[in-house]
């Protein structure tokens, strides 16, 4: 019997007015397992990963975290969210903090850490994403590829259970995306469950253990990379995929 | 008397000045009293307004708007009249001190406000979503995360409020505030030499010069590199 999942969405859906933005997901994933979401702009992927943490409201279905549906009004949101690292496209780190002071605010604020152990926890995240040099330095002075691997560390730093990731290479220089995805690679193998919603082909047939096509709302098709890549079962998915040919 | 010695017997006349010394200090007091609780009051009840309007409640923030438009609208002036003149009719007395006081505070905290909401507005979503994402509260989000770039943001135009209705205290007179101007206008007058109003200037350049360096200096240093 497989261990229960840590990211369980029941028929969710989303809509805004007249317009449905997810029609009904569902979706499992399990501990450690790194889950790709790919799919034309549009498609709800976005939607999908914003409601896990609830910085989107569903408008039916449920999100199951560990077993507790956080849709629930009575759901602590933000005792939730510290077991839910996300990642976003633009980055968004603080500009008025230095970069150890962006990893560490939530230890701070919400965890009630000292400054001591705060800082100790904040430079160990940093080294994991190697820019414990970069400490003192403010988000401004960095690369876009740095500024994202502090965007990890300052999820990472928390412990969560599951990461969620907002196409965290899509707004970075091409010389740049590397680096980021190596990092994502290193917390994979480090046992990290993860959803990636990326537009990186070749990350995800390295590195997912299953790729998520979506269209439309809703998911089309699922599987190992090498299926949903090599061989796909739906038209939609084969016609998508083909834009990408020649990449990755 | 030539024409320089003319000029400086009428407006830097030492006897006259010495006349008036003690009533220009005591003006100068009264304007530094008054400019610096306006100032706290105004700075104080702009940043609740910013951050009750922040919590974008429909009839609050429709409420806030009404308020700052109309403190923006009206002229300080008739504020301050109103306060002392009109409100004893329905059994509320105040001073000139506390009239003038009252006024100038509800028209800076209106201006704090939308300077501040105006830097609130100038961030991105992304920063109160990331903030949100890793456990902080509404609250939390707001005070570690929003209002310091909003206040970074807002500063310049912040300190110019400040001075604006700082030397508006002056008005005050209109309600016999014996404020720095005041005195040293009845003081010209006694005279019949306007010395007091040199010395009154002198304490204006005193009193504002080194709020526009403070100012200045708060900027440099808020100035994250970018």
């Amino acid at each position: 019997m497989p261990p229960p999942p840590i990211l369980e969405l029941v028929s969710l859906r989303k809509s805004y007015g007249a317009l449905d933005v997810l029609r009904g997901i569902d979706l499992r994933v399990f501990p450690g397992e790194l889950v790709c979401v790919v799919g034309p702009s549009g498609s709800g992927k976005s939607s999908m990963l914003r409601c896990c943490n609830r910085l989107e409201q569903s408008t039916g279905g449920q999100v199951m975290i560990d077993g507790v549906d956080i849709t629930r009004p009575d759901v602590d949101i933000n005792a939730v969210r510290q077991q839910i690292g996300m990642v976003f496209q633009q980055f968004n780190l603080y500009p008025h903090l230095t970069v150890l002071g962006n990893v560490t605010l939530a230890l701070r604020k919400v965890q009630g850490k000292g400054s001591v152990e705060a800082d100790t926890l904040g430079l160990a995240a940093l080294e994991r994403v190697g820019l414990a040099d970069k400490a003192r330095a403010y988000p401004a002075q960095l690369s876009g590829g740095q500024q994202q691997r502090v965007a990890i560390a300052r999820a990472v730093v928390l412990q969560p259970k599951l990461m969620l990731f907002d196409e965290p290479t899509s707004a970075l220089d091409p010389e740049t995306v590397g680096e980021v995805l190596k990092v994502m690679k290193q917390l994979r193998d480090a046992g990290m469950t993860m959803l990636v919603v990326t537009h990186e082909m070749g990350f995800a047939r390295a590195a997912a253990d299953r790729v998520i096509f979506m269209d439309a709302g809703a998911i089309v098709e699922q599987g190992p990379p090498a299926e949903v890549f090599g061989a796909p079962k739906h038209e939609r998915t084969r016609a998508f995929l083909a834009r990408f040919t020649g990449e990755g | 008397m030539s024409g320089l010695q003319r000029f400086l017997d009428t407006f830097f006349n030492a006897e006259v000045a010495a006349r008036a010394w003690p009533d220009i200090l005591r003006g100068l007091g009264i304007t530094v009293g008054v400019g610096v609780a306006v100032t706290i009051a105004g700075l104080g009840l702009g940043l609740a307004l910013a951050i009750l309007r922040a919590t974008q409640r429909g009839w609050l923030s429709g409420l806030i708007v009404v308020f700052v438009d109309v403190m923006r609208a009206l002229p300080p002036l008739v504020v301050i009249i109103i306060f002392f003149f009109a409100f004893p009719l329905i059994g509320i007395s105040m001073s000139a001190f506390t009239s003038t006081w009252l006024a100038l505070s509800l028209v800076l905290a209106a201006y704090v406000e939308e300077c501040l909401w105006g830097g609130i507005l100038s961030l991105p979503r992304g920063q109160s979503e990331a903030a949100r994402s890793t456990g902080l509260s509404w609250w939390q989000c707001m005070t570690a995360v929003i209002l310091p770039q909003a206040f970074r943001v807002a500063l310049p135009s912040l300190t110019n409020r400040v001075i604006a209705v700082g030397k508006n205290v002056a008005l005050g007179s209109v309600v016999a505030l014996s404020d720095v101007l005041n005195n040293a206008q009845s003081a010209t007058s006694n005279a019949g030499n306007p010395t007091p109003l040199t010395m009154a200037a002198a304490a204006y350049l005193v009193i504002f010069i080194p709020v526009m360096m403070g100012a200045r200096r708060l900027e440099n240093r808020m100035q994250w590199r970018a």
